[in-house]
Parts: C-alpha cells; structure tokens; sequence
C-alpha cells in the first residue's frame, strides 16, 4: 500500500492561502422602498453601523427628488480574513407619487459596471480589474402589501437578467405566522407567473449527509426569506441572555430565533455558504449575457457568424480573434467624432439662424 | 338626521366668494342666561330624554371611508370599530384580488343596532388608492364621489317638495391609513391630505402598529404631525372649529399627544389571563387590540364613535357641506340652484374639484 505521493492535493490549500491573502470583494445591492428595515438588516447581517450618519429627508423634500444610487464601502475582517464589502443603495426608490421608470438608474448603474469591467478586461493591463459588479442584490417586499406590488414587479422584470435577485421581506414581525406563509406562498405564485428568476440556491452536492440535505431543503422552502433586523441588543426577560432583538410591550422579537423570522437562513445562505458562488454566476452567466449582448450588437455582419457561435461560452473566447476589441474601439471613436460632427452642425444653424435674424430686425422673431 | 343647532344661512357666504381661510358659519353662540334663576323645577332638562327618544326611534346615519394602499388592515379595523362584518374583507389570500387599475369606490351599507339606538352605517371603500406604479391624481375619484354626495343633499334641500328627512350619503369621516415606515409620511400621504382636508374631516391613523416599539411610535407620531404643521394639513378636530375654551383644551390635547393614532386591528379572540380578547397571535405574544399598553385602538373608537361621533356629523354638515354649497351659489350666479325658472335644471355636478378644496 504504498502509494507514491506526489503531492497536488495540497493544491486546495494553496490556493485558499492565496485567495487569503487576496482578500475577497463582495457588492451587494440593497433595494425598496423606503421603510422597510434594508439599513437596519444590513447593520444587523453584517454587525456593522454602516448607516450610522444617515438622515431621512421628509416627505415634502422627498416629493420632487429623483433616485439617486449611494455606495459605501466597509472592510470586515474575520478569521484572518479580509472582506471588501461595497454596499449599493438605492434611496428614493418607490417613495414618489409616479414612480414610473424609477428603476432606469438601478438598470443603467448594474449595465455599467458591466461595461467598466468589459472595457477593463479587453485592456492592456488586466492585473488590477477592480470588480465593481453587483454580485447580489437583495429586493425587500413589503409585508404590509397582499403580495407584490405592480412597481415590485416591474423592478424585479427589469433586474433578473442582470442580478441575482434575493427576495426578502422586510420587517416580518408585522406578521403572525399563518400571514407568513401565505405572502410567501402567493409571492413564489407570483415570480411564477410572471416568469422572474430569482437567484438560484444550488444544489447540494450529493455526498452530503441526509441530514445537510434535509436541512438544506428545508430552507430553500423558506423562501422569499422573512427576515427582521435589528441594531440593539435587548435583554430578554425570559431568557435573561442577551439576544439582538426588538422589545415590544407584548413579548420581544429575537432576530436570530429560526422561529420567530428567517435571519439566520438569510446569513447563513448569503454569508456563509454562498457568497462565492454568487461571484460566479455573476461572472459566468450575468456578464457573459451582457457580454455576448454587447459584443454582437457592434458586431460587423460578417463577423457575426463567430459571435453567435461563442454566444454562451467563455472557452471559445479564444475564436473571436483579437482584431474584434480595436474594431470595438474604432466604432467607439467613430461614433464619438459623429456625435462631435452633429453638435458643431447643430452649432452653426443657431448662428446661421441668429445672423438672420439679426438682419431683419423689424420682423417679428420666433424664440429660438 | 343631523342634529345640527338650527343655523341661519349666511348671507355673508352667499354673495363673497368663499376666501382663504373659510370664515366661521354663522352659528349662533350659546345663549347668555339673563336670569338662571328659575322658582321652581319646570322640566325643561327633559329635554334631552325626548331627543334620545327621538333619535332611538328614527336612527341615525354614519358614513365612514377608509383610504390607504392595501393591506393596511383598512377593512378589519372598520369590522374591529364596529364589532361586526361590515367590512367586506378582501384580505382573504384564496380569493384572487387583483388590484384595481384606478382607484374605485365601494360602499357598503349596515344596520347595526346597540341598546335599542339603530345606526344605518356605510363603509366606504376605496380600493386601488396608493398601489400603481403611477399614482398621480388618484385622489382625484375620491374627491369627486364626496363632491357627489354634497350635490346629492343639496339637490333634496332645494326641492320644494323636500322630504322630512333627506337621506344623508355625505362623507362624515374619512380615516385615512399611514403605512408604518418608521420615517416619516410618503410624498403621497401629503398630497391626498392636502387635497382633501378642505372637503372631508380627515383623521390620520397609523396601521399596523405592531411593527413598532414604544419608542419608535412616539418619535414617528411626533414627525408625522410636524409635517403635516408645517404642510398647513388640518386633520380633524379641526383648531378653527373648536367652539369654546372646552373643547379647544380637550382637542387639543388630542392633536398633540394622541393623533395619529397608532392602531392595529384584528377579527381574532384569543385567550388571555382568562378572557377572551381581540388579538393577534405571534410566537413571541399576543397583541391584544383594546389593551392601550399594546396600542392605541381603543383611544381611536372612543374618539370616534363614544365622543366625537355627532360631531363628526356636525362639522360636515355645516361646514364642509355650506363651504360647498357656497361655491354652487357662486357658480350659479348667487340664486339658489334650481330658482328663478320653474323646473330648472340643476347646473351638472363639476367634474373638477372646487377651486376651495386645494
């Protein structure tokens, strides 16, 4: 029995020590509307004061604002291991009167970062891509609601595509357990209905005990998660250990107790198991997509036989020849120059326009 | 039949367009006693006992609305109000619900009846408010169903042939819902009330506020009646209206401690301590409704229905009611609607809000 030992199965752990010492990113999207709970579950998920300096204008001022997009970044470190965490906001959302097209920005800030990380990768020096994607994003549904809403709907038709979407619903101690199942039942109905990708938790892998599997389905069940967050740290009379929780005059709500709400599923399913593999399907199936969208809409006819055929796979990458990123560039600086050509034409016809009028003078003028 | 004190009609309304504030109705104010005096009892405080012997026989009508996005608890709080189902519920999850495309309005009309006194009461629903995408002007309906109301009275009032008692459909309260953000009010919010605190009593209530600690609620009370101080939104108890030092100190005591009203409202009994309570059961306790430790539903009914209820009535009929009355005579050039010409017609009802509501 004496193998010879050659040594590549410490190949996992050179590659975590590398990864270590790398340090991970991770940006995370929070959105919905205001009122929810999403600043206090983040501080609550991550045991940080991220919002601590936050001010929530009043309902005159926020009449008339638009939505804006907020980042900030925080660096957790735990176990020796670092975490660059992005938070992405989205203040504003769904708090004025008409809301139509209020999710535009949200779409065109996620098409962004895909098209800095595009521009990044086809560059000269890819050894510092900074990945600002948004890896994850977490919509919280209203408990209140009989469901989701028409502007839930639209926001999440305009996402799923482009984000692993985690639904939650926020502030779930408004509701006893029977109105729980129920939203959550008439949610799944309608992502169903709708035909809206939500983030796919996968599959365990099939040699983890029945236990992890039942457990494991278990919790899949219990989706969209009902989760509540809290920044304190209450002294349950019953218990008399200190717990995160919310104290009411009827009983206190203890955020991490699986049967008072989802928070524990929540972390440990975003957190702790599947951050990672969030990353991925960013990478491989999100950004592919735009990718392969991108790239074929500037694609020449000729060569659009080669794009379609590498339309879902990154290892024929190799078969769109180089010359495709400076035709990219070209067209870039083409069009640019158009637009320049167009202004200046723009530019002249006001003056021509003026000069005439300047030589009428006892005409009646229209305003330009 | 409102009670209303017998009020004359103002000329001062009929022939100045209605300016900004309304000036008080010429309601006559409390006799000055000459000499209270009196040599002997003559009866007179039986009054009282023939009125509500009056009102047992002839009942009285109260009509309630209730705004706010759905799944507020709109319609249980009117059943938990009232003791009884006369709310249809649409919060049953079997039943396919869609959310009405424009804002629609249901009313719903009950007989109920409570030692021997029968109230003819409409709930009036308005589903669809607050939940599209886009809700501009989705008071707008609203609006027009309470300006349809006032024509309606204002037609039978003018008719020579009046009836002895004109039904009444008009809007005496209208409860609006908060949603329990925690924050502050939704540009919404503001811009019903603002609209529509000029045509109908409005009284402000926070729902489901089981979602927020004691803390919480206090300082959300606070924000939300600042805003509305400084948005000029009169809820009601209305300060212009109080109508002696009395009322002005128990109103505003209201106004500034009590109001909004945070409540939570439940068709449920559970056992507690021994007795049945309305409530809602949830696996770290049970709130109780009428328990004023746990939340503010009673102070809302006894507001309500025990103290304010008549005069609910009261300040829509010669108020609100007069204020639109006033503008119809304007309109129609100081005459009476429907004098001048035997069987005129009546001019249509505007299709745009009055110019006084904004």
């Amino acid at each position: 029995m004496d193998k010879e030992y050659v040594g590549f199965s410490a190949l996992p752990s050179q590659l975590h020590r590398k990864s270590v010492k790398k340090g991970f990113d991770f940006t995370l999207m929070v959105a919905g509307e205001s009122g929810l709970g999403k600043s206090t579950l983040i501080n609550s998920l991550f045991l940080t004061n991220l919002y601590e300096d936050r001010q929530v204008p009043e309902a005159s001022a926020r009449l008339t604002r638009t939505l804006t997009i907020e980042r900030r970044s925080v660096e957790i470190e735990e176990g020796g291991i670092k975490v660059k965490l992005t938070l992405v906001d989205t203040p504003g959302f769904g708090d004025a009167v008409d809301c139509s097209d209020c999710w535009l920005p949200v779409v065109r800030f996620i098409e962004e970062q895909f098209e800095q990380y595009l521009r990044d990768e086809s560059g000269l020096n890819r050894k510092n891509i900074q990945d600002s994607r948004v890896h994850c994003c977490l919509y919280f549904i209203s408990p209140f609601g009989r469901g989701l809403r028409p502007l839930d709907v639209a926001f999440l038709r305009a996402m799923h595509e482009k984000v692993n979407i985690i639904p939650v619903i926020g502030k779930a101690d408004a509701l006893m357990p029977k109105e729980t199942q129920a939203l959550k039942q008439k949610i799944r109905d309608q992502l169903k209905e709708e035909e809206i990708n939500i983030y796919q938790f996968p599959e365990c892998d099939s040699d983890e005990d029945e236990e992890f599997k039942r457990q494991d389905a278990e919790m899949k069940e219990r989706i969209p998660f009902a989760v509540v967050g809290s920044s304190e740290v209450v002294r349950d009379g019953g218990t008399s250990r200190p717990v995160r929780g919310r104290c009411y005059s009827w009983g206190t709500v203890e955020v991490e107790n699986p049967h008072h709400c989802d928070f524990l599923n929540l972390r440990r399913m975003l957190v702790q198991t599947h951050l990672q593999d969030l990353k991925e399907v960013t990478h491989d199936l999100l950004y592919e997509g735009y990718r392969a969208r991108c790239l074929q809409s500037l694609a020449r006819p000729g060569a659009r036989d080669r794009t379609s055929r590498s339309k879902l796979s990154r290892q024929s990458a190799t078969e769109i020849p180089l010359p495709m990123l400076p035709l990219a560039e070209t067209e870039k600086l083409i069009r640019e120059k158009d637009e320049e050509l167009r202004r200046m034409q723009e530019m002249l016809e006001k003056m021509q326009a003026q000069m005439q009028q300047s030589q009428a003078p006892g005409e009646q003028s229209d305003s330009l | 039949m409102s009670k209303g004190l017998p009020e004359t009609r103002s000329d001062a309304a009929m022939s100045e367009l209605v300016p900004e504030p309304r000036p008080k109705p010429a309601v006559p104010m409390k006799p000055v006693s000459i000499n209270s005096n009196l040599l002997g009892y003559v009866g007179i405080d039986t009054i009282i006992e023939q009125m509500r012997k009056k009102t047992m026989k002839t009942g009285f009508d109260f009509n309630i609305m209730v705004v706010g996005q759905s799944g507020l608890g709109k319609s249980t709080l009117v059943n938990t109000l009232f003791k009884s189902q006369v709310s249809r519920k649409a919060a049953s999850w079997n039943r396919e619900e869609k959310i009405p495309k424009t804002v629609e309005i249901k009313a719903i009309g009950h007989v109920i009846e409570e030692g021997g006194v029968k109230m003819k009461l409409t709930v009036i629903d308005t589903p669809g408010f607050g939940d599209q995408i886009n809700n501009e002007n989705c008071w707008e309906p609203i609006e027009k169903y309470i300006n349809e109301q006032y024509e309606k009275f204002l037609k039978e009032e003018v008719n020579i042939a009046r009836k002895k008692r004109i039904p009444d459909t008009r809007v005496h309260c209208c409860l609006y819902f908060i949603s329990p953000t925690g924050h502050s009010l939704r540009p919404l919010d503001l811009e019903f009330m603002k609209h529509l605190s000029k045509v109908v009593n409005i009284i402000p209530v926070i729902a489901k506020a089981d979602t927020m600690t004691l803390e919480e609620k206090s300082e959300f009370k606070q924000r939300v009646r600042k805003e509305l101080e400084v948005n000029g939104i009169e809820f009601y108890p209305q300060k212009e209206f109080d109508e002696d030092l009395e009322d002005k100190t128990e109103n505003d005591k209201i106004r500034q401690e009590s109001m909004p009203f945070a409540v939570v409202g439940s068709d449920k009994e559970y056992q507690v301590n021994g007795k049945r309570v309305l409530g809602r059961k949830t696996p770290w306790g049970i709130i109780e409704v009428e328990n004023l430790n746990h939340c503010e539903f009673a102070l809302l009914r006894d507001f309500v229905i025990r103290t304010h209820l008549q005069d609910l009535k009261e300040v829509t009929h010669n108020i609100h009611y007069e204020t639109y009355r006033a503008k119809r005579l304007n309109d129609n050039g100081g005459l009476p609607p429907g004098e001048g010409l035997l069987g005129t017609v009546l001019p249509p009802v505007p299709a745009t809000p009055c110019p006084s509501a904004e």
